[in-house]
């Protein structure tokens, strides 16, 4: 398979523009980092765009079903014949489409920054990190077995940190990336428990081989005799690599660090804790997915509950918080989680993995609208200077592109047909409606639930207050819409968020690689659209003319709103565990003893040696006769020595 | 009277030595620890004559030895009184207790 060895450069261009800008262009051409990574990334959009046409029409299915390959293999760690850790590109329909996602937003993103950064000081190293993270993105979507993908794993994850303490001069910014490193560090560490369990039992880290074994019943009813605690060893492997991916993807109880990571510039925030890297952690799930299906059960159904559970939890925060990036981080959350049950609920094969499709299509409609809408955002912070949903009102005047580009987001995350989110949540709330009537109740409140916040938001922003009292002093001679590099980014996206619903998903991704035809059910689609049209016309009344409704709400619900305000105090409960319980029981005794014990044998050395030369070192008087007398004295003693031992 | 032999020689160069010794080692002023110094270097002069005289008549090694060793002992009287007089430079005494500067 030449034909795919210039895929190849699909990670590597970044690499390279995060290399040259890095070491060569903040020292000597900082103010054109930025078209230089711009054009780079178009180059790299252009390339993956190209492959992935070529992948999907050109080459040619085998059994009616799209192949998965392996080029640029390299071995890499060979610890016994037959069981390696090799390096390499896996080439199937996921990390294609993958790949356009993440080049298509990465680009917008390049450009967005163009005039959103603007006169920054540290522009250059701000392109620099983008491109290490789309790099590392890349690497991770293309990675061809699991160790692979752990690299690339904690490369996004620095790159994330990096791009999070952004504004290292601001406390909380520095707080907020210490926390996601912390958070998802932690994850990873059940990331690479489960790496090695699976590892170890199915003696391969390949993710072909690893599938392929999963479908070997004899292979895979010799793990299952071995347990673990009563559950299999499969099942704790599975589960613990869900872990690490829960960390990445934000799901419940490992979350806390996504909000809060949006103390880093807003086109960041639209690529790394929106479109791309979050959706690391349904992109693994996805990947070991046949494995899942056929070794654990019970591993898939703790995916699907922890999925939905997180979807609504993270839809009831978000209708509270005032900080319109933090709406939109907790909406992510909630995304995802609907992500993550739809494949929790998936099964494999023609008809049952529908779930599988309608996961990998709704990352691919979310990755568009959700950039939308944080790029969206960023537009409005851009102008009013601040996050506050206060600050804002009435602007639909004064931006008319960003307005428009803004409700069509939030139609189409709101799942109002024939926008692109309608569809992929259909598939979801099909896939759950299969599975169980329950999870398919609460992803229907979910969604009711999305409506209602995502037009609280618009109508906060755009709405409610008029702003021409304002506009009296000093906002009038300030530049209303957004500069240009920032609107094409808007455009596009939002043309592509109304017909991106109209691609044939299951043609192009499904479980098990054959065309699965997504059926249209006219019927079943009345219910979601209705109870979205509900929390719409919910939040109209609301929110779209300033009123007292909100607060008279807000008071009759006040235990509710409060705790939902204060993200159901998950954060505490995390400050309670570390500060209480993990410092006073692990940390204090680990401190008492480094400090006595280690510190105090090496200080003792210190003072016992200082002790001992303090005794002798009169003896260094300087005195010349003393010296003579000593000499004197040792040379009787060796002849006596000499007289006594030989003679 | 007899002629006196080898061991009155030594004798007398072995009580020179210590006496220069005991001087090195108690005289405070520097000028008389150089002639303890010399004292000591004459008591090994001695002994190389009495040796040469007693044990070898018909060699010459010894003299020859003395002789250096004269050369050595003006030099070594030169090189001191100069350090002698650069440390009264300094302390405006020559004292050996006062040049004690050499230590930890």
């Amino acid at each position: 398979m030449t034909a795919f060895n210039t895929i190849l450069l699909i990670p590597v261009l970044p690499l390279a523009a995060f290399l040259l800008i890095a070491l060569v262009g903040r020292r000597y051409f900082p103010r054109y980092s930025g078209i230089f990574g711009s054009l780079v990334l178009l180059v790299t959009f252009a390339i993956a765009l190209q492959e992935a046409y070529s992948y999907f029409f050109e080459t040619e299915k085998i059994a009616g079903s799209y192949q998965s390959f392996v080029c640029c293999r390299l071995n890499w760690l060979e610890f016994s014949p037959g069981f390696s850790i090799d390096m390499g590109l896996l080439i199937d329909a996921n990390s294609m489409l993958m790949c356009v996602i993440v080049t298509f937003i990465s680009l917008l993103v390049h450009i967005y920054s163009l005039g959103y950064m603007k006169g920054d000081p540290r522009v250059a190293t701000y392109y620099s990190f983008l491109g290490l993270f789309t790099f590392s993105m890349l690497g991770l979507v293309l990675s061809c077995n699991i160790f692979q993908m752990y690299i690339f794993w904690e490369l996004v994850g620095v790159s994330s940190f990096l791009l999070i303490g952004y504004y290292y001069t601001k406390d909380s910014a520095v707080a907020a990336a210490k926390k996601a490193f912390i958070v998802t560090r932690f994850a990873d560490l059940g990331f690479l428990l489960g790496i090695l369990i699976l590892s170890y039992y199915t003696k391969t880290f390949d993710f072909q081989t690893l599938i392929g074994r999963a479908g070997d019943s004899s292979f895979m009813g010799s793990l299952a005799a071995q347990s673990f605690m009563g559950v299999s060893v499969l099942t704790w492997g599975l589960v613990l690599v869900f872990a690490g991916g829960a960390g990445k993807s934000a799901m419940f109880p490992l979350h806390i660090w996504l909000p809060d990571a949006m103390e880093g510039p807003t086109p960041v925030s639209a690529l790394i804790h929106a479109a791309t890297m979050v959706v690391a952690g349904v992109y693994l799930v996805l990947r070991l997915f046949p494995v899942f299906v056929f070794g654990s059960p019970a591993a898939l159904h703790l995916v699907a509950g922890v999925g939905v559970f997180t979807a609504l939890f993270a839809a009831c925060i978000a209708c509270t918080q005032t900080d319109i990036k933090r709406v939109l981080a907790y909406s992510t959350i909630s995304q995802i989680g609907f992500m993550m049950f739809s494949l929790g609920v998936s099964g494999y094969g023609s008809e049952a993995g529908l779930g599988y499709t309608a996961s990998m299509f709704h990352l691919f409609t979310h990755a568009i609208f959700k950039a939308l809408l944080f790029l969206g955002a960023g537009a409005v912070i851009h102008y009013i200077h601040s996050n506050e949903m206060g600050d804002m009102g009435g602007l639909r005047k004064h931006m008319p592109i960003t307005h428009m580009s803004f409700l069509l987001a939030c139609l189409a995350i709101s799942g109002i047909p024939p926008f692109a989110g309608f569809f992929s949540k259909e598939e979801i709330l099909l896939a759950a409606w299969h599975y169980s009537p329950l999870v398919y109740g609460l992803a229907l409140l979910t969604s009711g639930i999305t409506a209602f916040y995502m037009f609280r938001l618009y109508y906060s922003i755009f709405w409610n207050k008029s702003r021409d009292n304002q506009s009296a002093h000093g906002q009038a001679e300030h530049h209303g819409e957004a500069p240009v590099s920032m609107l094409i980014p808007l455009v596009l996206l939002a043309l592509l968020s109304a017909v991106a619903g109209f691609i044939p998903f299951g043609h192009l991704i499904s479980s098990d690689g054959k065309v699965l035809e997504s059926e249209f059910h006219v019927g079943f689609s009345v219910a979601p659209v209705l109870i979205a049209i509900g929390g719409i016309v919910f939040a109209t009344i609301l929110y779209k003319k300033e009123n007292l409704k909100p607060q008279t709400i807000t008071a009759s619900l006040k235990g509710l709103y409060t705790s939902a305000y204060r993200k159901f105090y998950i954060d505490e409960i995390y400050l309670f565990i570390t500060r209480k319980i993990i410092f006073q029981l692990v940390g204090r005794p680990a401190a008492w003893f480094d400090k006595t014990v280690v510190d105090g044998s090496v200080n003792g050395l210190a003072s016992l040696t200082a002790a001992v030369s303090e005794r002798i070192k009169g003896l260094q008087s300087g005195k010349l006769q003393d010296y003579a007398l000593y000499f004197l004295s040792a040379v009787a003693g060796c002849i006596l020595l000499f007289y006594y031992l030989w003679i | 009277m007899t002629e006196p032999g080898l061991i009155h020689v030594l004798v007398i160069s072995t009580a020179l030595f210590f006496i220069g010794i005991y001087g090195f080692l108690t005289r405070r002023n520097m000028i008389s620890m150089l002639m303890s110094v010399e004292l000591i270097l004459n008591s090994v002069n001695l002994n190389f004559i009495a040796f040469n005289k007693y044990l070898y008549a018909d060699r010459l090694d010894g003299v020859f030895f003395i002789v250096f060793n004269i050369a050595i002992a003006a030099a070594e009287a030169a090189v001191a009184i100069a350090i002698i007089i650069n440390l009264y430079r300094k302390h405006r005494s020559i004292d050996i207790e006062q040049a004690d500067s050499l230590k930890y």
